[in-house]
């Protein structure tokens, strides 16, 4: 088993971060293998922003993210680029707040107001874990409970609060897509 | 630190961690990409175990607190990446010399010159064997895991203190930003070498040959511990005073290289997959051969008969499991890596025409692809 | 007479390098009489070096000795220094040693206060290479490099060190040796980075090339140019000339760097409960 997830925004919006949770939770509280990359370099300026995260049962070989089977994209730049690296039979997760737009795609797409519901939760910042909580929530790759220790040992602790009630949120959206349920918001669809 | 427990570390933090579990309680450091995260985890950890650490004004005096450090008794290490080892190599040169352990970690970048900071390359493999003037040789680990990232670096102060010498790890960029799990072994369980130190009260010879096993590394004093004696970079004799003999001279420096050519064997670390019945063999180390694992593995699925060689000590090099493994037949050796052919040469000269060896080669800055390895494969068929 | 100083010495070693006349055995014995009269425990003490005329000397003291490379010796020394504070760690070096190629280690030791003793053994020339102008030798001196007069300006290098906060200046001459001696006992006695500017005599390759025919010559000159600080300070800009300023310029208490990084140390152990 070998599952490459890439997550992509803008610089700011925490998806780097967001993958090192990801990776951080997989790594310490699982009998999985773990490889998370980033994008370094003026990419990480402002501008385009890109966590990559594989989960394997077997150590990992070649470490960076070709075609991911799970694509989350927040921003309309960051989907135009990727959307069509997702690997046949992937899903694509678009925060429609910002992303209008979905190039057709050979796998399935999925919409949600990520960045809205932050919003609406008290900070846009919190996003990222949303966005978190659908990864987890969708793919079951790691429990809620340990994405939660996760954050509480890389986060501050002022932050906690908020971030797990963003995480808990995207958890329960994501579950709800992986049990085929409504498709919330809009798209074009492959 | 807690018991053993599996957790997430980026390569460069792992390379900190593996120091500070071998007992490394000096680090001078200089910021340079993509290096940058060691000297700074440095510093914050190091005075945590009571260690020291400092920001120098240059590479060059890093490298020169490291010797000085490692003199007055304390496991030392600097780290950098292509433009900063390039001025290191001179007191690197001193240390092998003076016979000082230190670690010195590459985290290899983009060259010639400052090239592509923030992206990997295997363009120093032949710097770090012969980057300096005069006749040494070196020890050169390369890690292509996380986890290997910490070994090594425990492996590298190991080799340092037991031949006195200094101990290059050369990563790349790709294994120092990868982030991974690590499970970390309990204190207990791991092996920690120290220098050997004369016998308090005796007369001291700081470069004198002794007896038996390891009797060519002679023990090392630390200043301060009352021996009073001399280090330089002269050519000298067992007293460590200059000398302009040859009969004195030569004896030292031959000694200086045979300790580590004489215990290649011993040194070599290297790991085979499928290399028993292999026809053809891909020979690679750091990133780049996960990249020629997952092209060996791949192949193999469909009935090609490929090893693969990943090459762990890159000096002294292997040359004994190179010929061990051409001593059958080989239609012929791929070399993925990311610079023009550098590995590829040394194994060229190993096999002596006893097969091909075709490079797999990129250079600005793009990890290879195993898509890249199983091409090449392909077209030896 | 003071004590046997030979015990400080390797003697076994001598005859030294050195050029008949040349002022460096004068500093040499200088420091070593500094140390004998400090008391100092010579376990306790470490000499750096790098490379040049000077930086021979180490080889011939009975310390623990370092010889390192080109310009380096601060850099080394910090090492040694911050490996174990409890050591006294001084520095011969040259002035192309210490100038020149190590410039940049000299002032950024002054700059952070590390509790080293530098000793330029300065002669205005690179001895060991036969005679080039380094960056104290002053305008239209001849040098091997400067066949028709030195055409850059020099370096004043107890007003660099000053300048880059160093914490004690001084300098002497090997005229001057008692003086010499009592400014490195100073120099070894502050707690910081501590700077003496020696200046010793090259017959050989400095002398001769400008009208200084032997070593009295150039001590000669030392003695009839070298003023007392406090008399450089009353003298009119017109009157001074060739000649320049001896003494202490400056010798203030900073807190040292190993001391200071002690305390990070201290910090750094009770975040983690480690004490």
């Amino acid at each position: 088993m070998r599952k490459e997830f890439r997550l992509a925004g803008a610089g700011g919006q925490g998806l780097i971060s967001a993958s090192i949770i990801l990776a951080e939770a997989i790594a310490s509280r699982t009998d999985l293998y773990v490889a998370q990359t980033q994008s370094y370099g003026p990419e990480s300026r402002g501008g385009s922003s890109r966590g990559d995260v594989i989960v394997s049962d077997s150590q990992v070989d070649y470490p960076e993210v070709t075609n991911p089977e799970y694509l989350l994209v927040m921003t309309q730049d960051a989907c135009s680029t990727y959307a069509k690296d997702l690997a046949p039979g992937g899903v694509l997760i678009a925060d429609s707040t910002y992303v209008k737009e979905i190039p057709s795609v050979n796998g399935t797409v999925k919409s949600y107001p990520i960045s809205e519901r932050a919003r609406e939760m008290g900070r846009e910042i919190v996003a990222n874990m949303i966005g978190l909580g659908i990864l987890a929530g969708l793919t079951g790759v790691v429990s809620l409970e340990v994405l939660e220790e996760a954050v509480m040992e890389r986060l501050p602790k002022s932050t906690w609060d908020l971030n797990k009630k963003a995480l808990r949120h995207g958890f329960e959206v994501g579950m709800q897509m992986a049990g085929g349920g409504e498709e919330v918001g809009e798209g074009t669809r492959a | 630190m807690e018991e053993s427990r599996s957790r997430l570390y980026q390569g460069n933090e792992a390379c900190v961690e593996g120091a500070i579990a071998a007992g490394m309680r000096f680090f001078a450091g200089y910021p340079i990409t993509p290096s940058t995260e060691i000297a700074e985890l440095c510093s914050v950890r190091l005075p945590q175990v009571g260690g020291t650490f400092i920001q120098m004004e240059d590479e060059i005096a890093s490298m020169a607190a490291v010797c000085g450090a490692s003199l007055a008794g304390l496991k030392a290490m600097t780290a950098t990446s292509g433009p900063g080892f390039s001025l290191k190599q001179e007191n690197i040169g001193f240390a092998a010399e003076a016979e000082i352990p230190c670690v010195i970690v590459n985290v290899q970048r983009v060259g010639p010159s400052t090239g592509m900071p923030t992206s990997p390359a295997q363009g120093d493999l032949m710097q770090a064997r012969w980057g300096r003037h005069g006749d040494q040789e070196i020890v050169v680990l390369s890690p292509a895991y996380v986890d290997e990232v910490y070994s090594l670096t425990i492996e590298a102060f190991n080799i340092a203190e037991e031949l006195r010498t200094p101990v290059i790890l050369l990563m790349d960029e790709v294994v120092g930003h990868l982030r991974e799990k690590v499970t970390l072994p309990k204190p207990g369980d791991l092996v920690i070498k120290d220098r050997k130190k004369p016998v308090p009260g005796s007369r001291y010879l700081p470069y004198a040959p002794g007896e038996g096993e390891d009797g060519d590394v002679p023990p090392l004093a630390a200043f301060g511990d009352g021996f009073r004696f001399h280090v330089t970079g002269l050519t000298h004799g067992p007293d460590g005073f200059p000398t302009n003999s040859p009969s004195v001279g030569e004896p030292q420096i031959k000694r200086i290289n045979s300790k580590i050519s004489s215990r290649r064997e011993k040194l070599c670390k290297a790991e085979e997959l499928f290399t028993e019945d292999a026809d053809i063999l891909v020979v690679s180390f750091g990133s780049s051969a996960r990249s020629a694992k997952k092209a060996v593995k791949d192949l193999r699925a469909v009935g090609v008969k490929v090893g693969l060689l990943r090459l762990i000590t890159l000096w002294p090099f292997p040359e004994h499991v190179i010929q061990r493994i051409a001593a059958g037949k080989l239609k012929a050796v791929i070399v993925p890596e990311m610079n023009l052919g550098q590995l590829a040469r040394e194994v060229r000269r190993c096999l002596d025409g006893r097969a091909p060896v075709i490079g797999v080669n990129r250079v600005a800055g793009k990890l290879i692809e195993p898509a890249d390895v199983i091409r090449a494969v392909q077209e030896v068929k | 007479m003071g004590s046997d100083l030979t015990k400080y010495l390797r003697v076994e070693k001598l005859p030294h390098i050195w050029c008949a006349g040349c002022g460096h055995g004068i500093v040499t014995q200088a420091i070593v009489r500094a140390i004998d009269e400090l008391g100092l425990d010579p376990a306790k003490v470490t000499i750096v070096s790098g490379i040049g005329c000077s930086s021979r000397a180490p080889g011939y003291m009975n310390f623990d000795t370092l010889h390192t490379t080109h310009g380096r010796a601060i850099a080394f020394a910090t090492g040694v220094k911050l490996a174990r504070p409890e050591l006294k760690v001084i520095v011969i070096t040259g002035d192309g040693d210490a100038a020149a190629i190590g410039g940049n280690h000299l002032i950024h030791a002054a700059r952070r206060n590390i509790d080293l003793t530098v000793v330029c053994y300065n002669n205005s020339i690179y001895g060991m290479t036969s005679g080039q102008y380094s960056p104290v030798t002053p305008l239209g001196s001849f040098a091997s490099t400067a066949p028709y007069g030195m055409v850059e300006r020099p370096f004043d290098l107890c007003e660099l060190v000053m300048g880059a906060g160093g914490t004690f200046v001084a300098r002497s001459t090997t005229y001057h040796a008692r003086h010499l001696t009592n400014v490195i006992k100073q120099a070894i006695q502050h707690k910081g980075f501590s700077f003496v500017d020696a200046l010793s005599q090259c017959p050989t390759y400095f002398g001769r090339r400008n009208n200084m025919k032997d070593a009295l010559a150039m001590l000669n000159w030392y003695k009839e140019n070298a003023v007392s600080r406090d008399d450089w300070a009353k003298m009119p800009p017109a009157e001074r000339g060739s000649k320049f300023p001896i003494g202490v310029f400056r010798d203030e208490e900073a807190p040292e760097y190993c001391e200071t990084y002690r305390k990070v140390i201290e910090k750094a152990m009770e975040e983690v409960g480690a004490k």
